[in-house]
């Protein structure tokens, strides 16, 4: 990413942030949910750089959401920071501990044992009483600095502190794409044994990949528990591990500004069909994601990549 | 005594279960190395068009014997149907992208048929209780199993006896045997890959609405029913090795085995403990108990 569009991105941010006020309650309750979930969708463009696509990432989602529900249920910590800084930290070593396993897979044994590892997470969750079983459990609103905002306030508050989450990621990642470690990603995927000869561990790097996608998953999951409420088991299901896949390819994996813009247009288009459809919204979703791959191989964000130089050597 | 004893039927039932839900899946990925999310669809479209099929059928008062029959022709039509309309229409379409790519292309499949299910055979269940009565029950050393629950092993194991034999005795077989190593050397001798596979396709979703047929008198067939089958078809493939008739029924018979063994013993762990053999499977044989080793790609 030239810096150019980090400081395109940043001023995106601000803009969705100044005109919040301004939007309907439900754009902006969407939005919150949408850009929480995008932070997953940007560790899957993290690792989907190395050749990597997780079947279940919904773990770590799920990992994070639970920390911070647990937290409000049995301690007395409300201060959304802690929180976050939990979840992220608890995401991140669960991240670390399955990476030394998930590093040394690549393709569809890479996928399987991750979605294999997040079915045992599931398996888990649902049969444990104290986590809330199948039903899961409620989680209680924040504090920010010690203030608890009421009503409207609430869900404003909430979705600033997400866009604040977003934009210090992106930034974070984007910086990270143009560091030596983040550039080597590509030709891991490309050649990985030249990459050995010149003396690179590219499991290391993996392992690497992956505990930042873990983090970024756990943050993700923390915010989405804070803003719907609610945590259940269907959090760590191979179905949300789905969705977040499908978002990649429908947002095209190219940069960092895809999993923001496709994870918005994914909502979006949830509820659109589900307005239209009802029962069976589905349908719809699975004809958007099947006409984006057999059309539009590149995603959507390479409608608006076209006139753009190409890129170099990717 | 009695609770290893119940183990073993009780694993060897769901073994059968799982076996026929996972050859299917197994095939379709040995020939076209495309590892079907689509797989559960048909196994809930097997179990509804048979819960209705076949219990229009009982209640018209014809003979038994009809009624298996019919299961296993109504599967084999849907199939045929759902396997076509997909390979021709969708997969053909995608055939040398990238592998996730085209998991994703039969997730939006499966999402897709997911729904049609609703718009076909409503939001409520069907129950297929009459098979279950024709077959009665049989007293095994103090245990009470199910007359169906036996035929339905018979009806597996002849299966894996069936599909490993004609995999290498009948022509066939071996023709899908050459495509499975090495798809451009087939096509260079004169093999048709193409109707290789679609023929593979049908022959696979065949099977995976066969499952679900199989299946229907034993569970209640309702909405949901193929999002969970997929996982499990994928742990029993994983752990047999993808691509493998023989891994798939061993696969089967561990995941079967264990989880009766999880359901008597330790209860709580029966969830995952299909997961956590998974994973152990892949950490120490990535490739599965019988899958060859693939080169390293360089």
């Amino acid at each position: 990413m030239a810096p150019r569009s980090i400081v395109i991105g940043m001023l995106a941010f601000l803009l969705a942030a100044a005109v919040a006020p301004a939007l309907p309650t439900w754009l902006v309750s969407l939005a919150t949910v949408a850009f929480a979930n995008a932070l997953v969708v940007l560790g899957l463009v993290i690792l989907w750089r190395a050749g990597l696509v997780p079947f279940g990432q919904a773990l770590y989602y799920a990992v994070g959401a639970y920390s911070v529900a647990l937290i409000t249920r049995y301690s007395g910590v409300r201060d959304v920071l802690a929180m976050l800084a939990a979840a992220a930290a608890l995401s991140g070593l669960v991240g670390y501990l399955t990476g030394f396993l998930l590093a040394r897979y690549r393709e569809i044994f890479f996928s399987m044992l991750s979605l294999a590892l997040s079915m045992i997470l599931y398996g888990v969750l649902v049969k444990t009483e104290t986590l809330g079983s199948t039903d899961g459990f409620h989680v209680d609103s924040p504090t920010y600095f010690g203030a608890a905002p009421q009503g409207g306030m609430r869900l404003l508050v909430l979705f600033w502190l997400v866009l604040a989450c977003c934009s210090l990621s992106a930034l974070l990642v984007s910086l990270y794409f143009r560091s030596v470690a983040g550039a080597l990603a590509i030709p891991a995927r490309d050649s990985e044994i030249r990459l050995e000869f010149l003396g690179v561990s590219v499991n290391r790097l993996i392992h690497l990949n992956l505990v930042i996608a873990a983090t970024l998953a756990g943050i993700g999951g923390a915010l989405a528990a804070i803003a719907v409420e609610h945590v259940d088991p269907d959090m760590s299901y191979w179905t949300t591990s789905g969705g977040f896949v499908f978002v990649t390819i429908l947002a095209g994996a190219g940069s960092v500004a895809a999993a923001f813009v496709g994870s918005l247009l994914f909502e979006l288009l949830k509820s659109i069909a589900y307005d239209v459809l009802p029962g069976t919204w589905q349908i719809f979703l699975g004809a958007v994601l099947l006409l984006t791959i057999l059309f539009l191989p590149g995603g959507i964000g390479s409608l608006f990549m076209r006139r753009r130089r190409p890129e170099p050597a990717s | 005594m009695l609770t290893a004893f119940a183990i073993l039927t009780d694993g060897l039932v769901y073994a059968a279960y799982l076996f026929l839900v996972g050859v299917g899946l197994t095939l379709i990925f040995g020939v076209m190395r495309i590892l079907n999310v689509a797989h559960g669809s048909f196994y809930a479209y097997g179990a509804y068009a048979a819960a209705v099929a076949v219990g229009v059928y009982f209640d018209a008062g014809l003979p038994a014997a009809g009624g298996f029959l019919l299961m296993v022709l109504v599967a084999m039509a849907v199939g045929l149907v759902l396997g076509l309309i997909i390979e021709r229409g969708v997969l053909r379409r995608v055939y040398g992208r990238d592998e996730v790519v085209v998991v994703l292309v039969t997730y939006a499949v499966f999402l897709i048929l997911e729904d049609a299910i609703k718009l076909i055979w409503g939001p409520d269940s069907y129950a297929l209780y009459q098979p279950l009565g024709v077959t009665g029950t049989v007293d095994v050393g103090g245990l009470v199993l199910s007359g169906y629950d036996i035929g339905l092993v018979a009806f597996a194991g002849l299966l894996a006896a069936a599909g490993s034999l004609a995999l290498k005795r009948t022509r066939w077989g071996r023709l899908l045997t050459v495509v499975i190593f090495d798809r451009e050397l087939a096509a260079a001798f004169g093999i048709n890959v193409s109707v290789v596979y679609t023929a593979t396709f049908v022959l696979g979703a065949m099977l995976g609405a066969l499952g679900g047929a199989a299946m229907a008198p034993k569970i209640s067939v309702t909405l949901g029913i193929g999002v969970e089958v997929i996982v499990l078809a994928f742990a029993v493939v994983v752990i047999g090795g993808l691509g493998s008739i023989d891994g798939a029924f061993i696969g089967a018979l561990v995941v079967g085995l264990c989880r009766a063994a999880a359901v008597h013993l330790v209860p709580q762990i029966e969830l995952f403990v299909i997961y956590a053999v998974m994973a152990l499977v892949l950490v120490l044989r990535p490739q599965g108990l019988f899958a060859r080793a693939q080169p390293r790609k360089i």
